[in-house]
């Protein structure tokens, strides 16, 4: 068993959309794997699969040896929304403190998190007065204090001052040296070089997956941005090459 | 479920109503305001007044109750803590029932505070004891937290929400026995009546004010009403949907 998340053939609609196309990925443990792709790519209907609460049309997903969306699973995964799930009507600590609360942790836990955060001077504020960047971070607080095995991160950069990215940053790869596998999505390519493993994502489909020096290489660049754009080039002159066969 | 969760989401609920004071002031005083305008209208006919008075110390928690759940519970689901919630070890159930705790305290307060004023204020008399008028107006304040919960599953916007009043509160109120007594009604809408819980509830209430102990019909009404939430709750637990699309 040595990835934490497998995704066979996975297939979710919705509405009248395809958003996934039977895309098949994994994710291995104790280790950062950035899911990156430009916006509407499918990202967040993926991240929603793995965490359990996306309906899904067809395909598998098994998320540490369990189906995802298994009952056991809610205690080991940690889950960060792109918009900050948050009570806005409460204090920055009562937040953490009751999510705290639902995996057994403590008032300490809780307190020590809002303070790698960076929102000790917050801490009894109302989240609703916050800027939009401590919003974020008291909903990534939330999602920190579980101590989970599996944190699924969407976006949680966004918004944030670069001081603060680059703690953040760090924090992830402090958590991953201890065991924790993080899927950290992004839309934001110069993030992509931190991560171990990528999966680029486009349209629903996987455009590649594998290390970022992996990818580049592959396209023939060391930048990821223009990887990412020969990639799709390449995926498009295929997909027209498939259809002139057919027409 | 579990008793831990359930204490702790209680007691979240319960902060964020401590923090919204406006809205709990409100919770409270309305009902006091709306007696005692009762007061005033019925001021000369004694009989007249204790019978309205008694009927809306039930009305009154069952439409608060029922406004404030849907819009709490709405506003749980579009802020994206209820998907939240589904990815922790928080059950359905366990969500639904903290709700009705903490809101089931809410209307105790409001509850005892109108009947206060509407016993020693407002001069309201009744034969059996306040502590069962104060009893039954909890139990239909569960009922409107039930009905309120099931309700917001149904809608996607707060404007939404707020539609369901007139159609699922307001026949309540119009049949439940204050404009027309039941037995006075014709046929079919005295079964309507009997279908609809809120009338057991005014029914338990109306026993209180006319006997001095309580009566087996008085318990029956306050059974009926309780088994309705029970009923709403697990509906809105089976319509509650961790997966959506």
């Amino acid at each position: 068993m040595d990835s934490a998340i497998e995704i066979r053939e996975l297939t979710v609609v919705r509405g009248r959309r395809t958003v996934l196309h039977g895309i098949s990925a994994s994710v291995p443990r104790g280790a950062i794997t950035g899911l990156l792709g430009p916006s509407g790519s499918g990202k967040t209907t993926l991240i929603r699969t793995i965490v359990g609460v996306q309906i899904v049309r067809s395909g598998t997903v098994t998320v540490l040896g369990l189906p995802a969306g298994s009952v056991e699973l809610r205690r080991r995964i940690g889950y960060f929304t792109q918009s900050p799930s948050v009570y806005a009507d409460m204090t920055v600590r009562e937040n953490v403190r009751y999510f705290a609360s639902l995996y057994g942790m403590g008032a300490k836990e809780a307190d020590q998190i809002i303070t790698d955060v960076g929102l000790a001077e917050q801490s009894r504020q109302v989240v609703r007065t916050l800027s939009g960047g401590q919003h974020s971070r008291a909903s990534l607080a939330c999602a920190l204090v579980t101590q989970p095995e599996l944190l699924v991160l969407d976006e949680p950069t966004v918004g944030q001052d670069p001081v603060l990215r680059e703690e953040l940053w760090q924090r992830f790869r402090a958590l991953a040296q201890g065991g924790v596998t993080l899927l950290i999505s992004s839309h934001i390519m110069d993030e992509a070089n931190r991560c171990d493993g990528l999966i680029l994502i486009r349209d629903g489909a996987i455009l590649a997956e594998g290390s970022p020096k992996a990818i580049t290489s592959r396209a023939g660049t060391d930048d990821l941005d223009q990887a990412f754009l020969r990639l799709v080039q390449e995926q498009s002159e295929s997909t027209e090459a498939v259809d002139k066969e057919v027409v | 479920m579990s008793i831990r969760i359930i204490g702790y989401t209680t007691a979240r609920i319960l902060s964020q109503l401590r923090h919204d004071r406006r809205s709990m002031g409100l919770l409270i005083g309305a009902p006091v305001l709306m007696l005692t305008l009762l007061y005033f209208m019925f001021e000369d006919n004694d009989t007249l007044l204790d019978q309205v008075l008694l009927i809306m110390m039930g009305i009154f928690p069952f439409l608060l109750m029922f406004l404030i759940t849907s819009i709490a519970m709405l506003r749980e689901r579009t802020s994206g803590t209820l998907e939240r919630l589904f990815t922790t070890p928080v059950g359905k159930l366990d969500l639904l029932f903290s709700y009705g705790i903490a809101f089931g305290v809410a209307a105790t307060v409001q509850a005892s505070v109108a009947s206060a004023v509407a016993y020693w204020l407002l001069g309201l008399d009744t034969a059996g004891s306040g502590w069962y008028v104060v009893m039954i107006a909890v139990g239909n304040a569960l009922l409107g937290v039930g009905l309120g919960l099931l309700c917001s599953a149904f809608a996607q916007t707060e404007f939404q929400a707020v539609q369901f009043l007139p159609v699922v509160v307001l026949p309540q109120i119009l049949l439940c026995g204050l404009f027309v007594p039941r037995a006075a009604m014709a046929g079919w809408l005295e079964g309507l009546s009997t279908a609809l819980p809120l009338s057991h509830g005014v029914e338990a209430l109306q026993e209180v004010g006319a006997h001095e102990d309580p009566t087996g019909v008085m318990w029956r009404g306050f059974l009926i009403i309780i088994g309705a939430v029970v009923l709403a709750l697990l509906l809105a637990a089976s319509t509650l949907r961790r997966r959506t699309a």
